[in-house]
């Protein structure tokens, strides 16, 4: 690190601080409503709460050893000097100008959106236990580790020069990649993919999907760590990704299927901020344009077409988006980056053919630890509780199963069960 | 005595209403249903996932009438509703026994 101007920057701070705000957002209720839109109405509410609990759960696990995992020194791993907060306070983070606080409850919004984002693989049928216990290991055993090895000095992938400018391998190719590794040791659900599972709400889908684009502005400017001119290249990248994805997602639509979807619209809206995250400070806008078109093909075809290839149930296209987009984001950034934009980062486009190269670790580490953590953590958690709910109760909804309550009682406070006119819908094999 | 139900398109449902009005029909009841004929159902696709909805929403409309009144009632029915398109619906005349006026307990044709 830098001599550090041992000073706190208003500015600075009010961004940072803002920006945490923004990325608390994404998680509850952007990413709540996006995926419980998604669901059938008997498993929205513990839709929504595999999302709610983790910014309960994972903070106050950031709080008692998560943080120093991430950012205490070592090798592999952070030491425990911050446990509990402790040394974290109102003082300048070293190298920079804003309170070390700032920066830690800032980190720890990713730490909690992270794991959240895994849910979508595993919805309608992961019993809440089993969820929370894997979580918990999940953050402490991949997230945790990964984080430190790509953003903290002593992180061996940083020393490689990988570069992930807000978190698209530490955040989405970890989710993604670990959701499909989840989806697959939990299985299907009961009836797929013979049975139809149609979304209950498309509206509640696009309130979360732009909830999540608004709450990015912060996950990606905001890791300049400052109310900088690197944070508006990063808020104006990030905005035009998202939305050059959107488009072209709807265009490959209208000529592949025929029609436009909303819910098409804010998946692509959604790829391509997944896509923009690893490069928002270190690309140019126009460079920013291409990286949303390549989001747009690779994760439609991870959607539509690898999905029903090869057969698993990721209920929600946790890796199809995440997984897939955060890998193309990863390559991007090493194609894209130029010193023009951030001497920290130059890419194929500065003639550093090199960068791919460490892109391509980086992104291969990720997949590596986010495939085999899984793994091992449902092995171990489903040693100690079924991971999931039985099929009674998969079938008439995790809601009154799980949590006791459902999300539109009836009158007589039954829940709202299938309707057998509404429901009778099959899907169409082709 | 008969009873006149029809399945129709439920925007056509005003229409139809004033054309049986118009001939004389003084009551009936509406409902929303479900249900499929030739016209089948639709597909709805998300991210790719097509699914067949097969029951199509319609609005039945069910009259009591005299005997007299059938025909017009009927003829009044298909002009309304028809668009001459797959999923225009049916009409289903039948004998009614009987009809009971609730407040006054009048039978048959005075309960009309």
């Amino acid at each position: 690190m830098d001599a550090a101007p041992a000073i706190v920057s208003s500015g600075d701070t009010a961004w940072l601080l803002a920006s945490a705000a923004l990325v608390m957002l994404m998680t509850a209720p952007g990413l709540a409503l996006f995926y419980g839109g998604l669901v059938g109405q008997k498993n929205l509410l513990s839709t929504l709460m595999q999302s709610f609990v983790l910014v309960c759960l994972i903070t106050v696990q950031w709080v008692v050893i998560g943080y120093s995992l991430f950012w205490g020194a070592g090798g592999l791993v952070g030491g425990t000097e911050y446990a509990f907060f402790q040394g974290v306070g109102q003082d300048p983070l070293v190298g920079q100008t804003v309170p070390h606080l700032a920066f830690a409850v800032y980190q720890c919004m990713f730490a909690v959106i992270t794991p959240a984002l895994i849910s979508g693989a595993v919805a309608e049928r992961m019993r809440f236990s089993a969820y929370v216990l894997f979580t918990l290991l999940w953050a402490t055993l991949v997230y945790d580790p990964l984080a430190h090895w790509i953003w903290h000095a002593d992180g061996w992938l940083l020393k490689r020069g990988a570069l992930d400018f807000a978190g698209g391998t530490v955040v989405h190719i970890s989710s993604g990649v670990s959701a499909l590794v989840a989806c697959l040791v939990l299985g299907r659900r009961i009836g797929y993919p013979r049975q139809a599972f149609p979304p209950h709400s498309i509206p509640l889908t696009l309130l979360g999907g732009s909830l999540l684009w608004f709450g990015w502005f912060g996950f990606n400017a905001g890791s300049a760590l400052g109310a900088s001119g690197l944070a508006a290249q990063a808020f104006a990248n990030t905005h035009v990704a998202a939305a050059t994805t959107g488009l072209a997602w709807l265009l490959i639509e209208w000529v592949h299927r025929g029609k436009p979807t909303v819910l098409g619209a804010v998946t692509g809206a959604v790829a391509g901020l997944v896509a923009i995250t690893p490069a928002a400070g270190f690309v140019t806008v126009s460079s920013s344009l291409l990286i949303g078109v390549g989001a747009a093909v690779v994760c439609y075809l991870g959607v539509n077409v690898l999905k029903a290839r090869l057969g698993y149930d990721d209920s929600l296209d946790v890796f199809g988006v995440h997984g897939l987009g955060g890998t193309w984001g990863a390559l991007a950034t090493g194609i894209f980056a130029t010193k023009s934009v951030n001497p920290a980062g130059s890419g194929l486009v500065d003639g550093n053919s090199g960068q791919i190269v460490a892109q391509l670790l980086g992104a291969a580490a990720g997949w590596g630890l986010a495939a085999a953590g899984t793994y091992l953590i449902l092995k171990v958690v489903g040693l100690i509780t079924p991971l999931r709910v039985s099929a009674e109760d998969e079938v008439s909804g995790l809601d009154l199963a799980l949590h006791g309550e459902s999300a539109n009682p009836g009158s007589s406070g039954t829940p709202s069960v299938a309707s057998p006119v509404r429901d009778n819908v099959t899907p169409i094999r082709h | 005595m008969k009873k006149v139900e029809s399945v129709i398109r439920p925007h056509l449902l005003d229409s139809v209403k004033n054309a049986l009005q118009e001939v004389g029909v003084v009551g009936m009841t509406v409902s929303e249903v479900k249900g499929f004929g030739r016209q089948k159902g639709h597909t709805e696709t998300y991210r790719g996932s097509e699914y067949r909805v097969d029951f199509l929403p319609k609005v039945k409309i069910e009259i009591a009438i005299a005997n007299e009144l059938v025909q017009a009632a009927v003829d009044a029915i298909v002009k309304t509703a028809r668009t001459g398109k797959f999923g225009d619906g049916k009409i289903f005349v039948s004998s009614l026994e009987d009809v009971v006026r609730i407040r006054t307990g009048e039978r048959g044709e005075q309960a009309l």
